[in-house]
């Protein structure tokens, strides 16, 4: 049997990124016990972190100069099963920040917990490669397993703390609501595969088209895939895993699922409405209008009370999702390249206010309530001010990176005539304010309650620098990154 | 030096941060020197900006353009024209004067609150020289962070409440007028075939009479609400009576002129059909009226001192809000000139609380009386704060108020009878208060042993009173200076007003383009653009030439 005619050049070249992560990680898994058997040398696993980035930031590097060479909007591999694309590659370079980023500041973190394993690391890049297909993943198959390798490394990573009642009780909730919205959506992926005999995107698109408009078979898939897609990204009333989830876990794996994960499911979700589902828009268009409307009001209403800082943020990034929503309503280029804009200035910004709560966790100091954060301007007057900026970023207010993000959302509502819509979203800014600075407050007008120093190590100012200028200068020059983000939108 | 001149006086503050930051915060005294230099230095580069300014030249001057950020159509692109001039020159005095009164005010923090006023300083001034709307929206709001700490971390008792107040407040309006402006660039985009915040492309863009309204009430409620018109001014006493002092005085000085700019630089000039639509300026002109006798009336009731001049402020922007939207050269030249003379005096009179309150720690009026007894120069200098803002002939006050009551009179005689009745009331509540605090015998004990002010005290309101003399006794060159942009402003919203007077805008346009080309280059003046057809207009989907001049007779 002639295997080449599976296995090609070109396949590989398509997955060469998600094997290398994979090869990394087990690479972490096997490394660890053998060469690192002190608790206290395993940060030096992050060598290997950064050389599993390392080759799969030059893998897709390569995949960028391939298309721009051919001339192609896309690379083709596995017969359709995995499609290497402007917008996949724009994600994945959001991933491979985010999961370096993530690597870097979490030794000291783990040490603070006792929990330093280095299995952590190698879990950091599986979710990775998870990842990798959800957002160049063009089968059902393929997205699904992408889906489900990133959701199990979650649940684990959100339990890590095993000594922490908080971290388990999140890892169950988490674990549990998952595995029923994948069964929503799995569900949702069999009746596609049962109108188009086929699992390729293309083929269920082909079928769907053909189907007249409200067909209730469409509608079924419709219907139970988007329970499952809207669960990841948590919006409403999917979300009340989030505030649990990111409340438990380790603040290091939170930023991890608030931001590479969320990234990775937009980009599922980007990729079902506007592939197999293009033609049923008529249907999902106002029920995802809906959906946002209802995630902006649940999220900036519910952030409004909370005292804990890794609640708020959840809220908040519930009420995110909302804003990525709507520019998917809109699905004009300018909503897709707002989604792309969004989720990269989201990963700077949301990355960077994680890091600061980070900071906060000290040996005996949870650090997670506003309390902590209290009179931060007179302990630690630089993280006090990267927070502020962090804040108003995720605000929207100019300028900073955060506002781009906005603009692009609200300007694909206008241009699409979704005038209520972008009123709604735009005065939900004006109530997100409202909590983004009872945090701002509490850290520059409120006195430290404790003297503790914040916990901080060399990775951890290294990355909270590199979010802090990103987040600023995105604000202020984003020609280069509006320039990246036009990539998204080859496919 | 002149084609960098605004970005000097622009980024002047902010060097100056840059250096603060460096200070270590234990060294006040330094801190404070350093602010100060700062701030008189930001002054100092921007009076070239009035010895080099043409007032016979049409459209904007000093003009810088550098693309920013392309795939938007965002242009770093400054500009002034005599309206612009007069709010920046205010900016840049009455900031360094803020900021030298803060001197012994201030001792918590000191490093960090001048830090935010050379933040907010950068911030004020380029809303007012930013030719591009993009950059403007982001002046715009960057103006209201360090605004809200100011009031939040060094105000009084309510501080927390009356920051985030006004923060919510102003920022509901903006993002609304964000929308206006998306939608505005859009059709930009829909009638030209490229994006652009340029407000002189987008002063091309045709729109139906429907349309121009929906965006006129979003630029209008960002607008109203700084200003702030009648029904949206319930943050500004919150604010003012909490703020301290210097805060105070800027926010009622310079950043509520960022509204009453908005309409002139932005409302009015974009959207002419929707301004000068009957109905829309019938409710503008209400508004404003209420504004102005019930922003007096409440002074009056008022039993603290500071709520009273913050009320005070309602009812002085009313009258500058009539004036634009009577939409006639005197009008609209009133109301620049009544903002500057309400900037001098509100200031000066802000500053008068603040020497007091440093001294006695309370703003209740029946805690004075008599005052003129212990602190003569202090009673001299209060009295004429009060008598420029009450407007007394030969002050500054007077010339706004009666130019802005001219305009409104030619507009609409009620309007003017109605407005007057506010310059009564003003005299009424001023006098009254300068009644109750100062005159009369001392009747509190506490006030016998109060010290006058000092020299640095007085050196603050120095400038200020030269300024509201000059304005009152020879305010010739200001109306010379913004002669050009109004009667500009007027032909593109009111083209039938110089018809009517037997000298069409022809003519006129004629001079503003031929000033122009004197200056090497006719594309500058960016008012110079056609006036646009009033017939009502079908939204045309394709690239649109432009009326051709004098379309409006």
């Amino acid at each position: 049997m002639n295997f080449s005619q599976f296995y090609t050049s070109i396949d590989h070249f398509s997955i060469i990124p998600a094997v290398m992560l994979a090869l990394f990680g087990c690479a972490i898994l096997l490394f660890d016990f053998l060469i690192f058997p002190d608790p206290r040398q395993r940060k030096w696993l992050l060598i290997f972190v950064a050389l599993g980035e390392g080759f799969t930031g030059y893998g897709l590097y390569r995949q960028h100069a391939w298309l721009a060479n051919n001339g192609a909007a896309s690379l083709i591999g596995f017969n359709g099963s995995v499609t290497v694309d402007g917008f996949g590659i724009f994600f994945n370079w959001i991933f491979v920040i985010a999961a370096l980023i993530v690597a870097v500041v979490s030794y000291k973190y783990l040490e603070i917990a006792g929990e330093h394993h280095g299995e952590y690391y190698g879990l950091i890049l599986f979710a990775q490669c998870g990842m990798y297909f959800l957002a160049m993943g063009t089968d059902l198959v393929t997205l699904f397993i992408g889906l489900e390798l990133m959701a199990l490394t979650f649940y684990v990573l959100v339990g890590f703390l095993r000594g922490d009642k908080r971290s388990n009780e999140a890892a169950m909730k988490y674990l549990l609501l998952g595995a029923f919205s994948s069964g929503f959506l799995v569900y949702g992926f069999s009746i596609m595969y049962g109108i188009a005999g086929s699992t390729k995107l293309a083929d269920v698109r082909a079928a769907i088209e053909l189907r007249p408009a409200w067909d209730p078979m469409v509608f079924l898939a419709l219907a139970t895939t988007s329970v499952g897609l809207l669960f990841k990204i948590a919006a409403v009333p999917f979300h009340m895993w989030a505030p649990d989830a990111y409340e438990g876990a380790p603040t290091t794996v939170t930023a991890y699922l608030a931001v590479a994960s969320k990234a990775a499911s937009i980009a599922f979700l980007v990729r079902i409405f506007t592939e197999p589902l293009a033609s049923a828009r008529v249907m999902w268009e106002p029920l995802l209008a809906v959906v946002a409307v209802v995630t902006l009001t649940i999220g900036n209403l519910a952030a409004i009370n909370q005292t804990n800082i890794k609640r708020l943020l959840a809220y908040s990034s519930i009420s995110h999702a909302g804003y990525m929503l709507l520019g998917l309503v809109a699905g004009n280029d300018t909503g897709i390249k707002g989604i792309a804009v969004y989720v990269m200035v989201y990963t700077f910004m949301n990355l960077g206010a994680f890091l600061v709560i980070v900071a906060l966790r000290r040996s005996n100091i949870i650090g997670e309530d506003l309390d902590d954060i209290a009179g931060l301007m007179h302990k630690s007057p630089g993280y006090a001010v990267l927070m502020l900026i962090f804040l108003l970023s995720l605000a929207g207010i100019p300028p900073t990176a955060g506002f781009l993000g906005k603009y692009y959302i609200f300007l694909a509502l206008i241009q699409t005539g979704h005038y209520t819509l972008a009123v709604i979203a735009t005065l939900y800014v004006a109530v997100a304010i409202y909590y983004y600075f009872k945090v701002i407050r509490s850290m520059f007008i409120r006195e430290p309650a404790e003297k503790a120093p914040l916990a901080s190590s060399f990775g951890l100012r290294l990355a909270l620098g590199v979010t802090g200028i990103l987040t600023l200068l995105i604000g202020v020059y984003p020609e280069p990154f509006l320039r990246m983000a036009q990539t998204s939108l080859l496919r | 030096m002149d084609q960098h001149l605004l970005s000097i006086v622009l980024l002047t503050p902010l060097a100056g941060l840059a250096v603060l930051l460096f200070i270590p915060s234990s060294n006040k005294g330094l801190i404070r020197i350093w602010a100060n230099l700062a701030a008189l230095a930001g002054f100092l580069v921007s009076i070239p900006l009035v010895t080099r300014f043409r007032a016979d030249a049409a459209g904007f001057q000093f003009e810088e353009k550098a693309n920013w950020i392309p795939s938007l159509g965002a242009h770093y692109h400054l500009g002034i024209d005599g309206i612009s001039l007069l709010l920046v020159m205010l900016t840049t005095l009455m900031g360094f004067l803020a900021i030298l009164s803060s001197w012994n005010a201030v001792q918590d923090r000191t490093k960090e609150y001048y830090a935010m006023f050379l933040l907010l300083q950068t911030g004020m001034i380029g809303v007012f020289i930013a030719l591009d709307f993009f950059l403007f929206y982001i002046f715009w709001e960057l103006v209201l962070v360090p605004m809200y700490f100011i009031i939040g971390v060094w105000g009084g008792p309510r501080k927390l409440y009356a920051a985030i107040k006004f923060f919510l407040y102003t920022l509901a309006g903006s993002v609304l007028m964000l929308l206006g402006l998306l939608t505005l660039y859009f059709q930009h985009y829909q009638q030209f075939g490229f994006y652009s915040f340029e407000i002189s492309d987008l002063m091309n863009v045709h729109m139906a009479l429907g349309m121009q309204q929906w965006v006129f009430w979003a630029f209008f409620l960002g607008f109203a609400i700084k200003v702030p018109m009648f029904p949206f001014h319930t943050w500004l006493p919150d604010a003012h009576v909490e703020a301290p002092t210097a805060g105070s005085v800027i926010l009622a000085a310079v950043l509520l002129k960022m509204g009453t700019y908005g309409f002139i630089r932005f409302s009015v000039p974009l959207l002419p059909q929707a301004s000068a639509d009957k109905t829309i300026v019938q409710i503008l002109a209400v508004l404003s009226i209420i504004g102005i006798i019930y922003g007096a009336l409440v002074s009056l009731m008022q039993k603290d001192w500071k709520k009273l001049v913050a009320y005070s402020s309602v009812s002085h922007l009313g009258f500058c809000t009539l004036g634009i939207f009577a939409l006639n050269p005197n009008g609209l030249a009133g109301s620049v000139i009544q903002q500057i003379n309400h900037g001098i005096s509100t200031g000066m009179l802000f500053l008068v609380i603040g020497v007091i309150y440093e001294r006695r720690h309370t703003r209740e009026i029946s805690e004075y009386g008599g005052l003129a007894h212990v602190m003569p120069k202090f009673a001299i200098i209060f009295a004429i704060a009060m008598l420029s803002s009450a407007g007394l002939p030969l002050l500054n006050g007077f010339i706004g108020e009666f130019t802005i009551l001219q305009g409104a009179f030619e507009a609409n005689r009620a309007w003017a009878a109605f407005a007057v009745s506010g310059v009564i009331l003003g005299a009424a509540y001023l006098l009254w208060l300068y009644q109750r605090t100062m005159l009369g015998q001392v009747t509190n004990g506490k006030n016998l042993a109060v010290p006058d002010m000092s020299l640095r005290e007085i050196a603050v309101f120095v400038p200020l009173i030269l300024w509201a003399v000059w304005i009152g006794v020879y305010p010739k060159p200001y109306f010379d200076i913004l002669k050009q942009p109004v009667n500009q402003i007027v032909q593109r919203v009111n083209p039938t007003y110089f018809a009517g007077r037997g000298q069409g805008p022809g003519a006129r346009g004629q001079g503003g383009e031929a000033s122009a080309e004197l200056r090497g280059s006719g594309s500058r003046a960016a008012f110079d653009s056609p006036p646009i057809v009033r017939a009502p207009q079908s939204p045309a989907p394709g690239p649109r030439p432009q009326a051709p001049a004098g379309g409006g007779q």
